[in-house]
């Protein structure tokens, strides 16, 4: 590992970012720490997935820095982030439906990095037994929550250091919100840094060490994940609809 | 029977350069989203190479397959260089920058190749080992028309192996589903697009290069490739290569019991095969459905507003200048010499075509790029009428608009239901099937089918195909360059007038609606086709009254009015002046109309256009109204304060 544990691996200062004139983001700052799971907490448009589309380079940020593992990233192309370490799981899963879930891990597949645990076919399919049996099936074919794990799968054959989870809870059954949420434990077991944006309290709660709340593209509230739980007051100003 | 078979065989050797060209075609679209309008000139260059290779090194067999291979290679580099150059900077560009980029490369191509190569038609040579015929059925059957029916299926294999088993393949089927995601997954699509470049163009290449020993090189390979190569394309449905085989399997069987049945009918039946298998497959035999937010989002655009004070006192004075004008001519004849009549009159019929091609393309977001059909086909309903039934000049003119509308009504009916690329390629495919419909005199073959022909047999000369409909000349009192002046600036301007209280009324801004948000306009219950295709056909009809003024101005009509360069010529003026204003086609067609004038006295002219085309693409990609909008123009006072774009 480059950085000790606990030292930052991803920071965003005073991020500002625009669709066509209307700004979505507003001085976003937040940081993830090695070996973290951070959770950004927020209703509905309220900049999640912006904020994660800025930092992977798919959105260009109009102001503000972003430096990941002490390089400044901001305005490199999406696959020179990538190519960094750090992995992207899109919201929408975003699988290659025309494609073998083979050919779907191939297209995630980098070289090894020497500060990032290792991923092949074997290990993943022990993560994710039931990729196993389907590897000629074409992601198209394939149910919501086996979508939910090959997009994971396809970004860890990246061989990240960090990754970034765009709402993997949508539209899954809670067990399978169980079991994204052990995947997580266990991707961290494994020393891997997570910026997970959700909705989804529960599975939040299980996992997170630290949370964000974002609203209206502006970071409302910073603190550990525990005291998130605890505090009905912020829960209930941000997060129930 | 063994007729049958070798008709049949004859089929699909032709189906094998169709394929070739529009599998590189369909691969390049795929991935890049562009599609290269030059492919046809790619294919062009692969048989002028090839012809320039075989002659080297092609006496042998093996020569001359080594001859077809490297001129495959040297274009697939040509594809390169282009990629590198042009297409690199304008990924993220609209569209139709792209379309008018890759147009300006076939400019450029046209004029290298008449340099190297001459404006002489080049024969064929034999292929070595290939030269007699074999024996089918007790039919004979050139040998390397089977040599030509081997290789497209060979080549399949090829294709099919590289996109299946490679991970460049991999990478490439990724890609042509999601860029973006492609991309955030660590690929450099750098090289994955200057690949697929690469073995687009080769494969228009080796198209090129393979047919020479049976149909030679000529300047003209390029455009009539290319709407083959759409209508294999879309038929096919974009970006699939088993569908591109399908169906030039299909074209290539079609055209040789065509000919039988209907000699110059090929791209009728063509046309005839695409409207049947789009009604029930929009996207084509193995298409799929466009994937909606692939687009690039540009800024937003600037709502329609009344003009400003000073833009409304430029065009009255403008308007008042065109009126004066012969005013002019006749008091000081030595200034305003006739000719200066002559080039306005020409400057409005162009000012006028492009506002009407500007009126679905700008507000409804319709790229027509096949619009000579209806400039032409007016001009040819009012110059058949003359002719054949001795309509008179008050007739025959609006003849024109009402023809053009009727055709644009029916090409309508199926583009429409198309957005971007499909129907920019489907408009152009209709449009040069119209063009072959005057060029090769179809009613005159139809005719003599019908045992309706000369007194030798030979077919009448209905459309009179190249030598077009002459000597068609306004009433005596509109005869007069004054008059008729007069009623050039009077019409278009009217024209114009009209068209633009059409915009600015609630049918324009439902086309706008539709435009900007498909999903929402339907869910308002807005019946989105219908206005479109009331817009094409109202565009048809304003481009035919365009073509009514071209010909009685001219006296003359020939199908070079209804070619694709004449479309992209209305295009280009189009985007020269910017396509979100509504003054911009005025200044675009103007400005080349001027610029052709210009340059037509030179005699690599096209070059320079081409070259003249990219370098405004990349260098002014909102157009020279656009510039209104910069800050130079904003001291100008030609754009308010929050319209500045630089
Ligand atoms: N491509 C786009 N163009 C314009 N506006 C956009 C675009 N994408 C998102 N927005 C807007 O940006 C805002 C933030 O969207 P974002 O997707 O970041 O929200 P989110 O927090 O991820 O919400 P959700 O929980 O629904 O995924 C929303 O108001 C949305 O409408
Ligand atoms: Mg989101």
């Amino acid at each position: 590992m480059t950085a000790p544990a606990g030292a930052p691996v991803l920071g965003l200062t005073g991020i500002d970012t625009f669709y066509g004139r209307a700004q979505i983001l507003s001085g976003v700052s937040l940081e993830v720490r090695r070996g973290e799971v951070v959770a950004l907490l927020g209703r509905n448009g309220a900049g999640k997935s912006t904020t994660i589309k800025s930092i992977i380079g798919l959105v260009r940020p109009a102001g503000g820095e972003i430096s990941f593992e002490g390089n400044a990233i901001q305005g490199l192309e999406p696959f020179q982030i990538s190519r960094l370490g750090l992995g992207y799981v899109p919201e929408d899963r975003r699988i290659f439906t025309g494609l073998t879930v083979a050919e779907n891990l191939e297209v995630g597949r980098q070289p090894r990095r020497a500060n990032a645990p290792e991923w092949n076919h074997e290990k993943l399919f022990a993560l994710f037994p039931n990729l196993a049996a389907m590897t000629g099936r074409l992601g198209g074919l394939m149910s919501g929550g086996e979508q939910q794990m090959l997009t994971i799968a396809r970004t860890l054959m990246g061989n990240p250091t960090t990754i970034l989870l765009d709402e993997p809870s949508e539209g899954l059954a809670p067990v399978i919100v169980e079991q994204v949420a052990k995947t997580i434990l266990d991707l961290k077991a494994q020393g891997l840094s997570i910026l997970l944006s959700e909705q989804n309290l529960h599975l939040s709660t299980l996992v997170s060490d630290r949370a964000y709340i974002i609203e209206k593209g502006s970071i409302r509230y910073e603190g550990p994940m525990a005291d998130l739980a605890e505090n009905e007051e912020v829960r209930g100003a941000y997060l129930m609809v | 029977m063994a007729d049958f078979i070798v008709s049949l065989l004859t089929g699909l050797s032709s189906a094998a350069a169709m394929f070739l060209v529009a599998s590189g075609l369909s691969i390049i679209f795929g991935v890049t989203r562009i599609v290269n309008f030059a492919h046809g000139s790619f294919y062009m260059l692969g048989a002028y190479i090839g012809y320039t290779l075989v002659q080297a090194i092609g006496s042998t067999a093996v020569g001359f397959w080594a001859a077809v291979l490297i001129a495959a290679v040297a274009v697939g580099a040509i594809g390169v260089v282009m990629e590198i150059l042009l297409l690199r900077r304008i990924y993220r560009a609209p569209e139709l920058f792209q379309l008018i980029a890759t147009f300006g490369v076939i400019l450029v191509i046209q004029d290298v190749t008449l340099w190297v190569w001459g404006s002489e038609d080049l024969v064929g040579p034999q292929a070595p080992g290939l030269k007699g015929a074999a024996d089918i059925l007790g039919k004979p059957i050139p040998e390397y028309d089977l040599a030509l029916i081997a290789i497209s299926p060979l080549v399949l294999v090829g294709l099919w192996a590289l996109f299946k088993l490679t991970r460049w393949g991999t990478l490439v089927r990724a890609a042509t589903q999601d860029r973006q995601m492609v991309a955030a997954l660590g690929v450099n699509q750098r090289w994955l697009f200057t690949g697929v470049l690469f073995l687009g163009s080769a494969l228009a290449g080796l198209g090129g290069a393979v047919q020479i020993p049976k149909g030679g090189a000529d300047l003209l390979m390029d455009f009539n490739i290319l709407a083959v190569a759409f209508v294999v394309v879309v038929v096919g449905g974009m970006g699939s290569v088993f569908g591109a085989f399908w169906a030039a399997v299909l074209f290539g069987i079609l055209q040789t019991f065509g000919i039988q049945i209907l000699p110059n009918s090929t791209l009728v039946l063509m046309f005839l095969v695409m409207a049947v298998v789009l009604i029930f497959r929009p996207w084509g035999l193995l298409g799929m459905p466009e994937t909606l937010g692939q687009a690039h989002p540009g800024p937003p655009e600037q709502p329609l507003r009344p003009a400003l004070p000073r833009v409304r006192i430029l065009g009255g004075a403008a308007t008042a200048l065109l009126l004066a004008l012969p005013v002019a001519h006749l008091v000081l004849p030595q200034l305003v010499g006739a000719f200066t009549l002559v080039l306005v009159i020409e400057i409005m019929v162009f000012v006028l075509f492009a506002a009407a091609l500007h009126f679905i393309m700008g507000p409804g977001g319709m790229v027509s790029f096949g619009h000579a059909a209806y400039f032409g086909g007016g001009a040819y309903a009012a110059a058949l009428l003359v002719k054949f039934a001795d309509a008179p000049f008050e007739i025959a003119f609006w003849a024109a608009p009402v023809g053009a509308a009727l055709l644009a009504f029916l090409f309508g009916w199926f583009c429409v239901r198309l957005s971007g690329v499909y129907f920019a390629m489907l408009t152009l495919a209709f449009a040069q099937i119209a063009w072959a419909f005057v060029f090769q005199d179809m009613p005159g073959s139809v005719l003599r089918t019908f045992g309706i022909a000369d007194e030798f047999g030979a077919p009448l000369k209905i459309t009179g195909g190249d030598d077009g409909l002459n000597d068609i000349w306004p009433s005596a009192w509109a005869g007069t360059r004054i008059a008729y002046y007069y009623i050039a600036v009077g019409l278009s301007v009217a024209a114009l007038w009209i068209m633009r209280r059409f915009l600015y009324a609630p049918f324009g801004y439902t086309l706008r609606a539709g435009r900007d948000s498909p999903l929402r306009a339907a869910a308002i219950g807005i019946d989105l086709t219908r206005h479109r295709w009331l817009a094409f056909a109202l565009s048809g009809a304003f481009t035919g009254l365009a073509g009514a003024l071209f010909l009685f101005s001219k006296g003359s009509v020939f199908p070079t009015t209804l070619e694709i360069a004449r479309s992209f010529d209305a295009l280009l003026m189009v985007l020269l002046g910017g396509v979100q204003s509504l003054f911009g086609p005025i200044f675009g067609a103007a400005a080349l109309t001027w610029l052709n004038d210009l340059f037509s006295v030179l005699s690599y002219w096209r070059f320079l256009l081409g070259v003249t085309i990219i370098a405004l693409v990349l260098l002014l990609p909102q157009g020279i109204v656009g510039f209104a909008g910069t800050r130079l123009g904003r001291r100008l006072r030609l754009a308010r304060p929050e319209e500045i774009t630089a």
